[in-house]
């Protein structure tokens, strides 16, 4: 039989659809009779969508300030020179 | 791509052609924009330092990516080995008869009847943030990556330099960490 650490960090990887057959198997088999992990399985679930709803991911218009492009240049020149 | 082109280097315009670019890529993968910033400078000066080792095969943006990537790397294996940095809290027995049980005062509580409703709420997500703020940063950037970037497990690994067992551990104790933050900041009855 499975730990609880083992059981949930199964859970945990089954969040992401990523969990073997067996590791399923095993934590079914855990939950049966843990009520702390099946309560945790059922939190868990609700954890991921918490984050698929307020975690955004960057979208990569994240830009560099002018000014530190500036002093990045200034300094790449100085760079450039020593080499 | 015919044979016939060899890329080049031109130093001069790395800035205006590829500093938010690099930027960007940094910033999803590690903490902060400094320090996003800091590896961005450093990828430029290696690619100075290295230019003879340039053969024009690739076109040069995607050089100075596999530098940053290495910088990333390094960063990232710095935090990994730091000493006296910030870890998450145990909840599992980790020796004795008990090894693998939960440690009684982080059992998982219940959270009431109202707590899928709940998450219509914008404070509940300052709250998750909070949470996320308070994981040590080899833990929220692995889970960041994974659950919100989506990225390949076998992606992370590779950037990161780790084995997916050490990814898959990192994601466990990070979430086992934000279900109880979250329940003690906010489902808590």
């Amino acid at each position: 039989m499975i730990s609880c650490d083992e059981a949930t960090a199964i859970c945990d990887k089954n969040q992401y659809g990523e969990a073997s057959l067996s590791e399923k198997i095993s934590l079914s088999f855990h939950l049966l009779i843990c009520k702390y992990c099946k309560k945790y399985t059922k939190q868990n679930n609700l954890m991921s969508q918490l984050f698929g709803k307020y975690l955004t991911p960057c979208d990569g218009s994240e830009k560099l300030s002018d000014e530190a492009k500036e002093e990045l240049k200034k300094k790449l020149e100085k760079e450039i020179k020593n080499n | 791509m015919s044979d016939s082109i060899k890329h080049t280097l031109n130093p001069d315009k790395w800035i205006d052609l590829y500093a938010d670019y690099l930027y960007n890529y940094a910033i999803t993968r590690v903490d902060g924009q400094d320090l996003a910033k800091d590896l961005v400078q450093e990828t430029f000066f290696s690619g100075i330092k290295g230019k003879d080792n340039f053969r024009g095969q690739a076109a040069e943006r995607t050089w100075l990516v596999s530098i940053l990537k290495r910088k990333i790397i390094d960063h990232y294996r710095k935090i990994n080995s730091a000493k006296g940095q910030k870890e998450v809290r145990m909840n599992f027995y980790d020796e004795g008869e008990k090894k693998g049980s939960w440690i009684e005062e982080m059992v998982p509580q219940s959270w009431g009847n109202d707590a899928e409703r709940e998450i219509e709420n914008t404070e509940l997500k300052d709250a998750l943030e909070g949470c996320i703020q308070n994981l040590p940063e080899k833990y929220r950037i692995v889970f960041m990556l994974k659950t919100v970037q989506n990225y390949e497990t076998e992606e992370i690994c590779n950037e990161l330099g780790i084995t997916s067992s050490n990814l898959w551990v990192i994601i466990h104790r990070a979430r086992v960490q934000l279900r109880n933050c979250m329940e003690e900041n906010w489902f808590k009855n």
